[in-house]
């Protein structure tokens, strides 16, 4: 029931779908940037959408799993192997034990990728979640980035989680991909603090991610945006996504990581639907902006919420796909269409005759 | 906009993002505001509609943060708006006041010299007025657990240092300015150190996880070197 990590990768955590409810006494939220690829890739796999994964930064880790599982890559497609040879990502594969993941590294498909493993990562969880703050140094495995020999507790998997094998997430519900991303944001609640021209040249501009952005904050580089007065606020709550434009004008993404309250104005806020292209951006990579309203912005949401409820439909029907061969294992699970209703069935073999 | 009334007009409402409502009560830090903030916060809290994920509450505004997928956006601005209008600010429920013990100067508390040729007032003084006020968490934020103090001695007041120090101790208070702050963690700074707690603010192991909460009022008591050890010892104090 464990997972070992043979080799870490730049910079694997654990991510479920964050620490809410703490934000108030300081807590950032944490967990999964890009959380609509986590959650799909749970269901994938049998897990609920808030499971713990592992969230994998552009040289992915190697993986040596000691129980079968049921695996599903999602996000970018950083290549992934089994014991050598390409899976898929987005799609359901089972691992047997003594199977090794491996990724070949970052396409041009997204800097990040989560793996969800049925059952999930199941480290203890800290005040509710099993997410890692890397800067709090807690929640994940011991409240860091993954080491080369830790060995990873996964959690036991719902019964019908491999009749997921070979279930492929059908390309319009995956989040697309789309490199130099034009980022939909709300004009933010200290718009009014720029001159006319900063707003022009955030909204005009091309962004550089810097080297020095991380799950806290992205930091841009490219043409400063100028205030009309002073560049401090009274301390405000932060979200992720939202935009502070410090004193030399370079705007800053706060992220999941990012602090709770700060003293810069915020001049947009990107869109929840649009949190999924800042995930998959990588430092160097570049990004601009777009003004939109709350009914864009609802708009999106509800396409993504609509897409993973039909990933749901999709997934029940395939888990109840007409079984051709009697399974040798001596517990499973079938599902029955009868007199116009659907009925789940789970099965254990508990004895057998002459025993 | 000056003629605005703390306590009774109201909030402006702003959008960060498509999940946070933000309500504004005013743009200074001033007591009367900040009651009406957490007024409002309660009173959502209380409501609990389903599309509230939580709140945040800092010293002028209150972040409304909501489940991007639920919730019609007007109806969550009326709501809130509506909450606002009760939200008179009457003061928090009395919970007393919280006792912070320090152990002032020395190793614990590097810049107590520095606050004393600032402010011109002999150490003693400094230690003096600083545990001989009361004061308010107007807000959170910062690292898990820094509480922003409001009601420190004005004859106090000390600028930030000009270098911010890389670590500075769990347990540091600190003064910026006309703010006090305490450190829960190890963690960068640029406050002036007079002190430490041996209290550990925030723990993740334990129920409940932080001391302090927005809205309360806590004081400083001095404690000797002998005392602080004693409270650490003792398990009440920072992980070591």
């Amino acid at each position: 029931m464990s997972l070992e990590v043979q080799s870490p990768g730049l910079l694997t955590t654990v991510q479920d779908l964050g620490r809410s409810g703490f934000r108030a006494f300081g807590m950032p939220l944490s967990g999964a940037l890009d959380p609509f690829s986590l959650a799909a890739g749970n269901l994938v796999v049998g897990n609920g959408p808030g499971a713990a994964g592992l969230e994998v930064t552009l040289v992915g880790p190697g993986l040596a799993f000691r129980s079968e599982r049921l695996v599903c890559v999602t996000g970018g497609d950083l290549s992934p192997r089994v014991n050598g040879k390409a899976i898929p990502c987005w799609e359901g594969v089972l691992l047997r034990e003594g199977d090794v993941l491996t990724f070949g590294g970052a396409g041009p498909g997204g800097a990040r990728c989560w793996v969800c493993v049925g059952g999930g990562i199941d480290t203890p969880p800290v005040m509710g979640s099993r997410s890692t703050y890397l800067r709090g140094k807690l929640g994940g495995y011991k409240g860091r980035r993954l080491e080369k020999g830790d060995i990873l507790p996964l959690g036991v998997p719902d019964i019908l989680s491999p009749r997921g094998e070979g279930f492929a997430v059908p390309g319009e519900l995956r989040p697309g991909f789309i490199e130099g991303p034009v980022v939909r944001v709300i004009p933010g609640p200290q718009e009014g603090h720029f001159t006319e021209e900063g707003l022009e040249v955030f909204y005009k501009s091309s962004y550089c991610i810097d080297p020095g952005s991380d799950r806290m904050g992205y930091r841009l580089r490219g043409p400063a945006v100028h205030h009309r007065e002073g560049a401090d606020i009274i301390s405000d709550a932060v979200p992720w996504g939202a935009v502070q434009v410090p004193g030399n004008g370079l705007p800053i993404i706060m992220m999941a990581d990012g602090q709770t309250t700060g003293g810069y104005p915020k001049i947009a806020a990107a869109i929840s639907a649009d949190l999924g292209l800042l995930a998959a951006a990588a430092p160097g990579d570049s990004l601009s902006f777009r003004r939109c309203g709350l009914g864009e912005a609802a708009a999106a949401s509800r396409a993504l919420k609509g897409s993973m409820d039909g990933l749901r439909v999709l997934l029940a029907g395939y888990r109840s796909r007409p079984v051709r061969s009697v399974p040798k294992a001596d517990r499973g699970a079938l599902r029955l269409h009868f007199d116009g209703g659907s009925f789940d069935i789970t099965w254990e073999i508990i004895g057998r005759e002459g025993r | 906009m000056a003629s605005r009334r703390a306590g009774e007009d109201a909030p402006r409402l702003a959008w960060c993002g498509d999940a946070c409502l933000m309500a504004e009560f005013g743009d200074a830090i001033d007591p009367r505001v900040n009651s009406r903030v957490l007024a409002l916060g309660v009173r959502l809290a209380t409501l609990a509609p389903p599309w509230l994920v939580e709140t945040v509450s800092t010293y002028r505004s209150l972040a409304v943060y909501v489940d991007p997928w639920e919730g019609p956006r007007d109806e969550i601005e009326a709501l809130v708006a509506r909450l606002a209008l009760s939200a008179k600010g009457e003061p928090p429920q009395p919970t007393g006041t919280f006792s912070v013990p320090v152990c002032y100067g020395g190793t614990w508390g590097p810049d107590l010299e520095r606050v004393s040729g600032h402010t011109g007032l002999e150490p003693d003084e400094v230690v003096r007025r600083h545990s001989g006020g009361r004061y308010r968490v107007f807000m959170m934020g910062f690292t898990p657990g820094f509480p922003y103090l409001g009601g420190l001695d004005p004859a106090l007041e000390t600028p930030r240092l000009e270098s911010p120090r890389g670590l500075v101790a769990a347990g540091s208070v600190g003064i910026a300015g006309r703010q006090g702050g305490i450190y829960p963690i190890e963690s960068p700074g640029g406050w002036n150190i007079i002190g430490r707690t041996p209290l550990a603010l925030f723990d993740p192991g334990r129920e409940p996880p932080f001391l302090m909460a927005t809205g309360m009022d806590i004081r400083f008591v001095p404690v000797t070197a002998g005392e602080f050890e004693e409270i650490v010892r003792g398990g009440r104090g920072v992980t070591p």
